[in-house]
């Protein structure tokens, strides 16, 4: 436990951090002493916790979040909370409240998100590590984009307890950092089993990562490289996943037919559950407080109208109109539907092949300000949500540049074998780059 | 026109703990919002988990009501937004419950038996209680204690099946004795039970009354709202079909025109939680001795009649009573708890739970043994009630006699009674050797009139008889 | 196809407030995402799988609460112990 504190006063020209830990108490064991930066969504007893939002104004968590007992039982130093979309509902970092986050790879883009804050902070060494969390491909988007590595773990392998829920059934908390090997290291202190959250599963992550990949099979699904995908980002993820072959690894080509409707499917899912878990922010047991001279239910709605940014509405009454009466049949009951149909694909697909391989993100990080129509920001995750709404775990680990901006390749495994998804990602970085 | 009615019944569950955290369910004498942790007080993060009792009480109930135990059932969010619902769902089960279709034996108007179906139980959670402020038609703001959020709840839900408000008032006490039977609730918790109804006349839309919340508050809103609905009929109006509140104070029920009756839940199915499966836990559940088999034991092992067994074990803290006391003389026993000690209790609005089963059984003793007259036994009980009452530690029933010189006189000391009264009334000795036997009734009254009830009128006669004949009217 | 005024229901239902001006934005942007989800109409079969896991409890143990300082010390407004809120009647 903490027995010292080291000094934390960045230069954030990024705008990574929303709140910063100046002296941060640290200890000893597995991450002893490393300064370990938190996403804003993640609850932390004592220390701000803001989800991006306006709407958390003031709020101090009077508890912590399970992997943040852990990050302080291996003795990490948290030394501040970033910056992201939010309540993580965008791809940019742009809709967070606290202004966007710059990529440090190129000022004037977005480090993508929702982890964009996370993703800056390790990319421009601020942090060594970081956690983020990915509900639609936002730990591995902004990995791509920022240049590091970041693994979304398979659902239920990390406790989501203390972590402020947007879609609770296809969100995880995980590792970011400059390499698959801190990556690991991170993932082995959060993967505690958590019996708080009823969701999660007892399979602790205790792995030193190898780099041998002879033999092991890899698809390449022909969805991830056609059309919508940035034909250079295809043809460097092609070659990396050439290298892979040459280290020993069996490439095929695979289909995902389910794929045609997975993003449709995610955003009504999403957009469903948040609908329903941002609710709770009505002004009265914490947040700024709601007027209490008014009716309820104008108070209610104006504080969630001062209080939540425009994308946040937008989804809360997407997901109101996906569960109403009526259009529940139509969207909530099919994308279900399609979510199984994808789950089935991807069992599929794994019985013939060990992981399968693609690009994180269809291009490569956007200008500032560049996308401002929400459908098409939505149909940029179109290659993340896919193991969300399998939930197997998947990497984006760095694997070249297009335009001197770094391109992401994504691997995915089977449920609980995030192990071999790191290996393989371990061994593109140590023998299969450059 | 035939009175339709439907039940939907909120029981708490009297697990120690809350339905999806560890916060003590045992709130009622605190301070507000010290009962509550993350998870019952919505913070962000927090998650909830199932109490497992809670699952096991809510199948006692439906083996007791002999429900279908569904294969699989699930937790679902019930969306809507209102201050004591900290997360603005509430947690509860929707399209697969944890048991459908039950029945519950009762009696009808002309006191036959009826089956009355149990459509389906589920489990939910409790939201917070509100305080309105500020007076007039119009509240300034609300105040929300959190402690009674997460309480488990059982929902309760019937059929159309009931006609009457005075069946539903026995369907409602029926169902109360077996939860308690069943050890699954505690009916004397302030607003452990409350009752949605709806009721409609044969032919007209419904109306569902909310928010009554005692077993007289359902009678009063039923017969309220059938002569609210026949009145409508009568004059040729068009019954609304609405939810209405019944206004506990004032004995009648009003429309809401809140917005909450823009009803669209938007349920679906909690992604915070796992699937129950728990069909064969059924048979493992022994259920304990119901209401109607004690009723039968009582009579077979105690000799008492129907009356008094149905009315004993028609409460579960009063059975067990009964069967602390019914050692010292069972009929006896059975007499003084089910016609005496009851109405005493009413009176002072008392329970079972406080009086002391000792002292109770000392009393029944003293009475066995002729010790005392049964005049001056109630005068004991009462005083013992009184202390019980007033939380003073309760003196034993022999305490009190001696104190309060309330045993019986003896013969010898009524000889002498009854001969000062005969000597003052010569008039009345004098018509009742004449034949008027009614002079016989006068004197004895006067006799015990002079012992202050303590002494038994039989014997008073008796040796009042003896005294006159032997002496000719001294 | 929904119009300005499905916008201002579906904001109504979930008691958000909304502008004229975010009425006017929302509005074509509704169209097209919706028009995007109608790819969902093709979607056949999808039996769930088997739960990863069913019976997930707890036992009927007590557990600490917060304190009332601890409850209150988030909320906006507090009187003797209880939290303020709006009045709903």
């Amino acid at each position: 436990m903490a027995n010292r504190t080291i000094t934390f006063e960045p230069d954030d020209r990024w705008n990574a951090f929303i709140t910063c830990c100046s002296r941060a108490p640290c200890g000893d064991g597995a991450l002893a002493g490393i300064p370990v930066a938190v996403k804003d969504n993640i609850s932390t007893r004592g220390i701000p916790t803001t989800c991006g939002s306006r709407i958390l104004d003031g709020y101090v968590p009077p508890f912590d979040a399970h992997v943040v007992e852990l990050l302080k039982a291996s003795g990490a130093a948290i030394v501040g909370k970033t910056n992201m979309d939010e309540f993580g509902m965008g791809t940019t970092t742009e809709t967070s409240a606290f202004g966007p986050t710059k990529n440090p790879c190129d000022p004037d883009r977005v480090p993508g998100g929702s982890s964009g804050g996370s993703a800056a902070a390790v990319a421009a060494g601020l942090v060594r590590m970081a956690l983020g969390t990915d509900t639609g491909g936002s730990i591995r988007c902004p990995a791509a984009f920022c240049g590091i590595v970041g693994l979304k773990p398979t659902y239920a392998r990390i406790s989501r307890y203390g972590l402020i829920a947007y879609a609770n059934s296809l969100e995880q908390i995980g590792p970011m950092a400059r390499t698959v090997e801190e990556v690991s290291r991170l993932m082995a202190v959060i993967s505690r089993y958590d019996p708080r959250d009823s969701t999660s599963i007892r399979r602790p992550y205790i792995h030193q990562p190898t780099t041998d990949i002879a033999g092991l099979r890899i698809g390449m699904p022909v969805e991830y490289f056609g059309e919508g995908v940035d034909p250079r980002v295809a043809d460097t993820v092609r070659k990396a996943v050439g290298r892979l072959e040459d280290l020993g690894a069996e490439v095929e080509e695979c289909s995902i037919p389910s794929m045609a409707y997975a993003l449709a499917a995610y955003y009504v899912i999403c957009t469903s559950e948040a609908s329903s878990n941002l609710a709770r922010f009505d002004g009265v047991r914490y947040g700024p407080a709601a007027d209490t001279r008014k009716a309820w239910h104008d108070a209610f709605s104006e504080i969630r109208w001062k209080g939540f940014g425009r994308e946040v509405r937008r989804r809360i009454m997407l997901g109101t109109f996906a569960l109403s009466a009526g259009y529940y049949g139509k969207y909530y009951a099919k994308a279900q539907a399609a979510r199984h149909n994808i789950i089935r694909d991807f069992e599929r697909i794994f019985s013939s092949v060990d992981l399968i391989a693609g690009p994180t993100m269809p291009t490569v990080a956007f200008r500032l300000g560049e996308k401002t129509d929400p459908l098409s920001m939505y149909l940029s995750d179109i290659l993340t949500v896919p193991a969300n709404l399998a939930g197997v775990p998947a990497i984006s680990v760095p694997c070249g540049t297009v335009d001197g901006l770094p391109v992401g390749l994504q691997l995915m495994g089977r449920r609980f074998e995030d192990e071999l998804v790191v290996n393989a990602a371990a061994a593109y970085e140590e023998r299969g780059a450059a | 026109m035939n009175v339709i009615i439907g039940l939907e019944i909120h029981c708490q569950l009297s697990t120690e703990t809350k339905l999806f955290c560890g916060c003590s369910t045992d709130y009622r004498n605190d301070e507000p919002n010290t009962h509550v942790c993350p998870v019952c007080l919505g913070l962000p993060g927090a998650l909830p988990r199932i109490n497992r009792k809670a699952v096991e009480y809510g199948l006692r109930v439906a083996k007791a009501l002999e429900m279908e135990v569904l294969e699989e059932s699930e937790f679902a969010r019930k969306n809507y937004f209102y201050p004591d619902l900290p997360k603005g769902f509430q947690i509860t089960q929707y399209d697969r419950p944890l048991a459908v279709a039950g029945t519950l034996e009762i009696e009808d108007d002309e006191g036959h038996a009826k089956s009355v179906r149990i459509t389906r139980i589920h489990m939910e959670e409790d939201p917070g209680r509100l305080v309105h402020m500020g007076g007039g038609d119009r509240a300034r703001y609300s105040l929300v204690d959190y402690n009674r959020s997460g309480i488990p709840l059982i929902e309760i839900v019937t059929e159309p099946d009931l006609r009457s408000p005075q069946e539903a008032r026995r369907f409602l006490n029926k169902l109360r004795t077996m939860l308690e039977y069943l050890g699954v609730f505690d009916g004397d918790r302030e607003g452990a039970l409350r009752v949605d109804a709806n009721i409609s006349l044969e032919g007209h839309e419904r109306a569902e009354v909310k928010n009554i919340s005692s077993y007289k508050g359902v009678e009063k809103a039923l017969t309220f709202e059938i002569t609210r609905q026949r009145n409508l009929v009568r004059r040729g109006q068009r019954i609304a079909r609405e939810t209405r509140h019944f206004q506990e104070a004032r004995g009648i029920t009003t429309s809401s025109r809140s917005k909450e009756e823009e009803h669209d839940y938007r349920y679906f199915t909690e992604p915070d939680l796992r699937p129950l499966r728990v069909r064969d836990w059924l048979e493992a559940i022994e259920l304990p001795e119901l209401p109607v088999a004690r009723r039968n034991r009582f009579m077979a092992e105690y000799g008492i009649s129907l009356n008094h067994a149905r009315t004993l074990t028609g409460d579960l803290r009063l059975a067990d009573f009964y069967e602390q006391v019914a050692a010292v003389d069972p009929a006896l026993a059975a007499t003084w708890v089910a016609d005496t000690l009851l109405g005493e209790l009413n009176y002072r609005s008392m329970g079972i739970g406080s009086v002391p089963p000792d002292r109770f059984a000392g009393l029944l003793r003293l009475i066995r043994d002729d010790a005392i007259t049964d005049r001056g036994a109630v005068d004991v009980l009462r005083i013992m009630l009184d202390q019980c009452s007033r939380g003073e530690a309760c003196e034993t029933p022999a305490e009190i006699v001696r104190r309060q010189n309330l045993g019986k006189v003896t013969d010898d000391d009524f000889s002498a009674v009854v001969r000062r009264v005969l000597a003052a009334h010569p008039q009345a000795v004098e018509d009742y050797l004449s034949g008027k036997k009614g002079a016989l009734n006068f004197l004895v009254g006067q006799a015990m009139k002079e012992t202050r009830g303590r002494a038994d009128p039989k014997a008073i006669t008796r040796i009042m008889v003896e005294c006159i004949g032997s002496e000719g009217g001294f | 196809m929904v119009s300005e005024r499905d916008i201002e229901h579906i904001a109504r239902l979930a008691d958000i407030g909304i502008t004229r001006d975010e009425v006017a934005e929302f509005t074509p942007q509704f169209n097209a995402i919706l028009d995007y989800f109608d790819i969902l109409d093709q979607v056949e079969g999808g039996e769930p799988p088997a739960p990863d896991a069913i019976n997930v409890w707890r036992e009927d143990e007590v557990l600490p609460s917060l304190t009332q300082d601890e409850v209150l010390g988030n909320a906006g407004a507090s009187e003797d112990g209880f939290v303020k809120a709006p009045r709903v009647m």
